[in-house]
């Protein structure tokens, strides 16, 4: 008996190979997961660490802490780093290398090694743009602007373009192999209406990664060509256009935004099921929805050229497709409330987050209705206002969507649960942090605070000084669970295979799971997916 | 177990269909992002040859449009052994499939040789873009951008080809080993597709470059 424990111990794919070869060299989709977690965290602390030095310099109307060319290059890699080397991969590589294979019932990812790979290019990516910021870094704005990025910006613009050009193929692959697994390797009588949404919002996120990012590759080479042979593309002197970049620019990075936000949604849709004890609302809207995002992000990059010489026709169409994209959103949301809705609901800490999720995310949505209004936006464009917008959406919703995967699905990544109470205290932290931070930058954006400044008039000082002290609880509550999750992965009390009684092919693998995720290949009989209504059945009856 | 498509059939796989399919997959989205990158410069260059249209046809006058045309039509000859490559690998003809694969490198490779005599005239008539470029009639920047565009994007082409060719050489080595065989041929077709794919690329390249100028 002890020697049959012992064994089924033994056997999963956190100890099966020791050492750090077998991690460097592994094709396990979980293990890969991991390097990337480890990764992007590294690369979490490092743009918050430009984050805190940007808001501690905005606590004084003058420059006090650092120069305002200093300043120019801290937010530029606050933006270059959490947005290419945190949020883009955050949830994909991470909880989506890790789960997809697993939610389809399949041993591994389509092409392995080419996953692999991906890592590898991700981390050279990643070195190439830590070269650039310590050789001096960057000062154009991660928006990388023409033609003050490719003539008159004296800083290391080529070396960062590069390393976001090459992590751009990480990207790439990792988008593509998703796809092909969604695709070819279901389990036997795993439908696509038998899909988890998760796993339909990371193939529509997928989507859109494979068909934008080359895009921004193209447009970052071009830069690159331009600033390193002095010759005309976006330049006006040389006949080029600079407004031309900016769309080819959005054509990329709008959708990226949604490629930020659908994991987050991913992951929201996975944890409000299993915590209201109820089956998702609206399945098929749900699943659609995703869809439907994907392609309508495609459709509305010109918003972001309201004020940039823009014909008023095209400002009028993308200002109109741009009010569409709210509306696959809202069902998201309406249908996640309409599930919590008499639902047994427990208040654990993957739920405080998806919570604080639909919250945050109704406030970033709304608030991106004003900035797509036409009239409005010309009075909110490049203020405070677009700065607390997209916060919203991108930290308070896609890193607390994040922080709420890491915790939904920690049990069965580590094989430990992690200690409850502490955790629901980070939660709410990182909440109360979170609007103590970015409200107030909503007021000032209104009042007429344009972004990217060091230094400011005086009567906005009591804001920036309650913006700076929410950032340092929010800085709390992103450590605290950097700490307890390290102990936990140690010191943690052994977790059961599914111990939040949740659905998902996932769950019903041991935690944690074994090299090729089953132990034999799953047949899926169940009509739907989600059905907590036959499952608190089944519960009764034990 | 000497069987290859055992061999061939990656353990996270259950059968060959599935992994053949798989990889089917895997190269049409891998071109999807193809079309996408090549489509940024097409959608630059477009914009710049409506705004700039004299100077785009003067720089396209300065094509060797003898060359262009010889070269288009010995990359679309490559596509016809390509492709009967790709079919005498579904007939397990393993010999007909690496002659067919050489015949398609050494084409490739007398398109890029063909390429690289063009580069070398316009370095030498100083129309490379940069500190080469010199022209004396007028809008000289614009006509630079037309050559900016023509290197960027037959240079883009001039590596993908490149890369192929080196696909296809692996391809060759992996033939003479014995890996392929009438049920596993997987590599054969998806490199095929790839070099078909970057054949078509060259059938727009050659239509917006050397094309404008001959009616100038």
């Amino acid at each position: 008996m002890i020697q049959a424990v012992a064994e089924r111990i033994e056997k999963n794919y956190l100890n099966q190979k020791q050492g750090i070869l077998s991690w460097l060299l592994t094709t396990d989709h979980k293990r890969i997961g991991i390097l990337y977690t480890f990764s992007i965290t590294v690369f979490f602390f490092l743009g918050g660490f430009f984050a805190l030095l940007m808001r501690l310099e905005l606590l004084s109307p003058r420059n006090w802490l650092v120069s305002a060319e200093t300043y120019n290059k801290l937010f530029t890699m606050h933006g270059i780093i959490m947005v290419w080397f945190f949020l883009i991969p955050s949830i994909p590589n991470t909880l989506g290398n890790f789960l997809i294979p697993m939610m389809v019932g399949a041993k591994d990812l389509a092409f392995p090694k080419l996953n692999l790979l991906s890592w590898y290019i991700f981390m050279l990516g990643g070195g190439v743009t830590v070269y650039a910021l310590l050789r001096g870094g960057v000062d154009t704005g991660w928006t990388f602007y023409t033609p003050f990025s490719t003539t008159y910006s004296t800083t290391y613009v080529v070396a960062a373009a590069i390393g976001i050009f090459i992590a751009g193929f990480s990207t790439i692959l990792t988008a593509l192999n998703f796809i092909a697994t969604i695709h070819r390797m279901r389990a036997p009588g795993l439908t696509w209406y038998r899909l988890p949404i998760f796993v339909w919002s990371m193939y529509a996120n997928s989507l859109v990664l494979v068909l934008n990012t080359p895009v921004l590759a193209i447009t970052l080479l071009m830069i690159a060509v331009e600033r390193v042979a002095q010759v005309g593309i976006f330049d006006p002197a040389l006949g080029g256009d600079p407004v031309l970049f900016q769309h080819m620019f959005w054509f990329y990075s709008h959708p990226a935004v949604y490629t930020m936000v659908l994991p987050g949604m991913a992951v929201v849709s996975e944890i409000v099921p299993a915590f209201a004890r109820r089956p998702l609302f609206g399945y098929k809207a749900v699943a659609f929805s995703s869809i439907a995002i994907a392609v309508l992000g495609f459709l509305v990059w010109g918003h972001h050229m309201f004020v940039a010489g823009e014909s008023v026709y095209s400002a009028l169409t993308f200002s109109f497709l741009s009010y569409c994209v709210a509306v696959p959103s809202a069902i998201k949301v309406f249908n996640w409330t309409a599930t919590i809705y008499k639902g047994s609901v427990s208040w654990d800490t993957p739920m405080l987050y998806a919570i604080g999720f639909i919250g945050l995310f109704t406030i970033g949505g709304m608030t991106g209705l004003f900035l797509a209004a036409l009239g409005l936006d010309i009075h909110v464009h490049d203020t405070y206002f677009v700065i607390a917008h997209f916060h919203y959406i991108m930290v308070g919703g896609t890193v607390m969507a994040f922080l709420g995967g890491v915790h939904y699905w920690w049990p069965k990544i580590s094989g430990k649960m992690y200690p409850e109470g502490l955790a629901r205290l980070s939660a709410l932290i990182v909440f109360l942090g979170f609007n103590l931070t970015f409200f107030p930058q909503f007021v000032l954006g209104f009042l007429g605070m344009p972004r990217r400044y060091a230094a400011y008039p005086e009567e906005f000082q009591m804001l920036h000084v309650l913006s700076t002290a929410g950032a340092s609880i929010l800085g709390v509550g992103y450590v605290l669970p950097l700490c307890y999750l390290i102990w936990a992965w140690y010191y943690g009390r052994d977790a059961e295979p599914n111990p939040w009684r949740a659905t998902g092919l996932e769950w019903k693998t041991s935690s944690p799971p074994p090299t090729h995720n089953f132990k034999v290949t799953p047949v899926v009989t169940a009509e739907l997916p989600y059905d907590y209504d036959a499952m608190k059945e089944e519960l009764e009856l034990v | 177990m000497s069987d290859p498509v055992v061999l061939e059939l990656r353990e996270q796989f259950a059968t060959v269909e599935q992994q053949r399919r798989t990889a089917g997959i895997g190269i049409w989205l891998f071109l999807m992002t193809e079309v996408m990158m090549f489509g940024g410069l097409f959608v630059a260059y477009t914009v710049y040859r409506f705004s700039h249209p004299q100077a785009f046809a003067e720089g396209s006058s300065h094509m060797d449009i003898v060359l262009g045309s010889i070269n288009s039509a010995i990359l679309l000859t490559s596509s016809l052994t390509m492709g009967l490559a790709e079919f005498s690998a579904k007939l397990g003809r393993q010999r007909l499939l690496s002659a067919l694969l050489a015949i398609t490198i050494l084409i490739g490779l007398a398109f890029l040789g063909i390429k690289f005599t063009e580069y070398y005239e316009h370095f030498q008539q100083h129309e490379a873009p940069g500190v080469w470029f010199n022209h004396a009639g007028p809008h000289a920047p614009e006509v630079q951008m037309f050559f900016v565009f023509y290197f960027l994007m037959t240079g883009l082409h001039a590596l993908h080809m490149s890369i192929g060719i080196l696909l296809l050489l692996g391809l060759m080595g992996r033939n003479l080993i014995g890996s392929f065989s009438v049920v596993y041929h997987t590599p054969v077709s998806v490199v095929g597709l790839y070099w078909h794919f970057v054949d078509i690329v060259w059938i727009f390249l050659y239509a917006i470059f050397y094309l404008p100028g001959l009616h100038k």
